[in-house]
């Protein structure tokens, strides 16, 4: 893997060398009898490889189901997917995705390295690699000595690890993560970032990361896609030009702070921009899913 | 990845919608099932020598190529000749105005042992759920006493007792209060962990604790197993019949129409055709109920308890 | 059935004497049992109940004992039937099931056929098996026990292969899995639980099938006839001992499925032990 980049990439630049590569992205749900619902308007977005970029915005501004497109989960209505260079379902179809959702969805009828066995099986490794490989992401998400656990033995923080190990265990190209962390409380989740940075710096992989939190998203980006909602579309793209090695001290810093604020009045300038009535609109697919999530969880 | 979509975004306030698909569907299972009986008639069956289709004065004569013998007359009927069975006269009445009357009484006996049983397992359920070490010494034996043959049961109470139809209603009960205790055991205690801590925190005694939050809780695991009980009074109440020589009744009409089976096939096809009636329509009932008690609950996937 | 972020921090020790609760987990039911045994005696006695309205424990138990070997015989008979009848129901339900979960089309017109056929009193159709298997086959009654058991086995397949979390499925399909992999590893493993309930009510169904089927005519070595003629003779106890027979027979059936169970799926059981 090539030394991670960190410096600016703006969308549309450089597509040659870009991990993912969005052209003028549409996608509306519904449709049928009704017009249904404009989830993304022409999503622009270019983003390099070893880049950490965090898609931000409120609830149904289509930043999951814009992490689902790049993913292949589902299809865009217009517009063209680039992943590594290829369509993405061919880049699916390659396993060069690495998925982590907000709740693990590991498999209780396997123990925790047989989970993160899960995609070596499907492609299909011999065994003895399938063993080691696990172990390694184990070890790489410092959880090695509960290998031979089941999942519900493990607390919240430790099962989204394993499901980390998991989404690392094909050396996926792009790693997509859709608010793993969001189900954590705060204290995991500051160390679930520091521990995601390490992992990231240690393997190189490209991370489009979706969440909420502002602190989160400039704490461990190199750019930051804030959204708007209905239709979603990118208000603006903040370059996190924080110091590459990021510790506890990082959140002190007083650039950190000034690009919180930074990233916090673009979302609030795009809340202005948006339509009135920004809460109890029609059904948001997004949050059904999330609702369904938590529903099996 | 139409599935996929499907179960994303289906909102989670509406309650499956009572569509007409399933109903479409059921409808074609039937039709189909009655097309391969027909076929399987004409294929194997005995000649056909209808002088006058259905009173069409159509003449349908067949000689079927094969002879196979569970799809002979007397095995299995002609469709026509079933439902013909329905309208021939005896007694007064037609076949089906006597079914009629015994699919009722059979009812009265499965509604009153399906309400003995509810009652019976709902409260057997809160005592356990209460006394913990009650549960564990009894629910293993409330399993082995559903291993007891009910036709077995049947006799002791409906002859020993001389109770007749109360006596029905009993063995009706017998196969309805296990599903009920076994669901409402899961359900008084499916309410979320926290509101049990809330009523605790506003000192609510064990009986408002029962209102207000278990038996509201358990009301949908309650209906999961009223749609298994309502079959299972009705299958009692048909069982308990048999013995007792009670002959108002569906078990008495199989019983009697099987006397005439050599003669008279159509007729125990008729009285089983009107006991699966019975049971269907007992089950969409309870369906119903569930419908409107649940109107404001949250879907929950179905299983059988 | 799958994991959610809400865990909960176990590492919780074992149970240090699994044996010694286990044995406790049994003692209790026995107790109630022989109470309840003996408690029926003494009431039998205490009212001076006559033996053919119903008898005591003990006149069951000689019963059990002087007419053992004809008893032994028909309860072979019998389990022969009801042990074929749940082979037969379960794997065409198995099959029907899996078959039927995979197209919309037969969800759509299948499960609610079973459904509406799981309500129906199948016991009344024992009559027309007769009929079609043989009177004194023992595929007539197996086949009573197999259509009873089918239903149910068959709807809760479907519920269970249904019943998979969304994002498992995402998942599978983010690794470019096949049909055939999220079969095996996501969609069989989570309906397991489904299954086995079905399991479960499927082996009393299958006795209670069987044991009716031969009510309405059976050779006389067979546990229904054994118990319809001797209670049309009034001998009572002889019924009873045949009914203990007969829900020994379920019993373990029930059993071995509970068995089965910890043996198919060790991770529920050992989820369960450590809640």
């Amino acid at each position: 893997m090539s030394e991670p980049r960190t410096r600016r990439r703006d969308g549309g630049t450089g597509a040659d060398q870009a991990v993912v590569d969005l052209r003028n992205v549409s996608k509306t749900f519904g449709g049928g009898r009704d017009a249904g619902v404009r989830a993304l308007s022409e999503i622009d977005l270019s983003i390099g490889r070893g880049e950490f970029v965090s898609l931000i915005g409120p609830s149904g501004c289509g930043k999951s189901t814009l992490l689902r497109i790049i993913g292949d989960l589902t299809s865009p209505t217009s517009g063209t997917v680039t992943v590594n260079g290829k369509p993405a379902p061919r880049a699916r179809l390659d396993r060069d995705y690495g998925m982590v959702f907000q709740a693990p969805v590991l498999f209780d009828w396997r123990t925790v390295q047989k989970n993160v066995e899960l995609p070596l099986e499907i492609t299909g490794r011999p065994a003895p690699e399938r063993r080691s490989k696990a172990r390694a992401m184990l070890d790489l998400v410092e959880l090695g000595e509960f290998a031979g656990r089941h999942p519900w033995q493990l607390s919240g923080g430790m099962q989204q690890r394993v499901a980390i190990a998991r989404a690392l265990a094909l050396d996926p190209a792009i790693l997509l993560m859709d608010e793993p962390f969001g189900a954590l409380d705060e204290m995991t989740r500051e160390r679930m970032n520091l521990e995601l940075l390490r992992i990231w710096d240690r393997t190189g992989t490209s991370v489009v990361f979706v969440t909420h939190s502002i602190p989160e998203a400039v704490f461990l980006s190199t750019r930051v896609v804030v959204m708007s909602a209905r239709p979603g579309r990118i208000t603006s793209i903040v370059t996190i030009d924080l110091p590459r090695a990021r510790t506890v001290e990082t959140r002190e810093l007083e650039r950190y702070f000034e690009l919180v604020t930074e990233v916090r009045e673009s979302l609030r300038a795009g809340e202005d921009a948006g339509p009135p009535g920004a809460h109890g609109g029609p059904p948001r697919p997004e949050d059904d899913r999330v609702r369904v999530e938590g529903l099996s969880g | 990845m139409a599935t996929l979509t499907a179960s994303t975004v289906r909102p989670a306030g509406s309650r499956r919608m009572p569509g007409v698909r399933p109903v479409v569907g059921l409808l074609a299972v039937v039709g189909i099932i009655l097309v391969a009986w027909e076929v399987a008639k004409w294929l194997g069956g005995d000649p056909w020598r209808e002088d006058s289709f259905l009173g069409t004065g159509l003449r349908l004569y067949h000689n079927p190529p094969f002879d196979w013998k569970p799809v002979n007359d007397i095995n299995l009927p002609h469709v026509w000749v079933v439902i013909g069975a329905f309208f021939e006269t005896a007694g007064g009445g037609t076949i089906l105005q006597s079914l009629i009357g015994a699919a009722l009484f059979t009812l009265r006996g499965a509604a009153l042992g399906f309400a003995i049983g509810a009652a019976f397992g709902l409260g057997l359920a809160i005592l356990l759920v209460h006394v913990r070490v009650l549960e564990r010494g009894l629910v293993p034996l409330l399993v082995a006493s559903q291993t007891v043959p009910i036709v077995a049961i049947a006799p002791l109470v409906v002859v020993g007792l001389k109770a007749g139809w109360l006596g029905v209603a009993i063995v009706a009960s017998y196969l309805t209060f296990f599903p009920v205790t076994i669901a409402a055991i899961r359900g008084l205690r499916a309410a979320d962990a926290r509101a049990f801590e809330l009523l605790r925190s506003y000192a609510a005694d064990r009986r408002t604790v029962l209102r207000q939050l278990r038996l509201p809780a358990s009301a949908p695991y309650l209906f999961t197993a009223f749609k298994i009980s309502a079959t299972g009074s009705v299958v009692g109440a048909i069982v308990g019949e048999f013995p007792a020589g009670i002959r108002e009744g569906l078990g008495g009409a199989i019983l009697q129409s099987m006397q005439y089976y050599s003669i008279n096939p159509g007729r125990l096809w008729a009285a089983i055709l009107v006991s699966a009636a019975l049971g269907i329509g007992a089950f969409l009932l309870v369906l119903a109920a569930e419908r409107w008690a649940l109107r404001g609950y949250r879907p929950i996937e179905e299983g059988m308890a | 059935m799958i994991s959610g972020s809400s865990g909960q921090i176990a590492l919780v020790g074992r149970p240090a004497g699994r044996f010694a609760a286990r044995v406790q987990g049994w003692a209790l039911p026995a107790a109630i049992f022989l109470g309840a045994l003996a408690a029926w005696e003494l009431v039998v006695r205490v009212l001076g109940l006559k033996q053919f309205i119903l008898p005591s424990p003990v006149a069951i138990a000689n019963a059990t004992v002087t007419y053992f070997p004809e008893l032994w015989s028909s309860a072979r008979y019998t389990a022969v039937e009801i042990v074929g009848g749940l082979l037969i129901g379960v794997v065409a339900g198995l099959l029907v099931g899996a078959i039927t979960a995979r197209f919309a089309v037969l969800r759509e017109s299948l499960l609610p056929f079973g459904i509406a056929a799981n309500s129906v009193p199948i016991i009344a159709f024992a009559p027309l098996f007769n009929n079609w298997f043989g009177i004194d086959k023992q595929l007539s009654k197996a086949m009573v026990a197999a259509v009873l058991v089918f239903f149910p086995v068959m709807i809760n397949t479907v519920r269970g292969l249904r019943n998979v979390d969304p994002a498992a499925l995402e998942l599978m399909r983010s690794y470019a899995a096949g049909e055939l992999q999220v079969f095996r590893r996501v969609r069989v493993p989570a309906s397991l639980p489904f299954v086995f309930t079905a399991l479960r009510i499927a082996t009393t169904l299958a006795t209670i099938g069987a044991v009716i089927g031969e009510y309405f005519g059976a050779p006389a070595l067979s546990l229904g006839q054994y118990i319809a003629r001797n209670m049309s003779y009034l001998a009572v106890e002889r019924s009873w001992a045949a009914i203990v027979f007969a829900s020994a027979i379920g019993i373990a059936l029930y059993l071995g499925v509970v068995v089965l169970e910890r043996l198919v799926m060790p991770w529920a059981a050992a989820r369960a032990s450590e809640r």
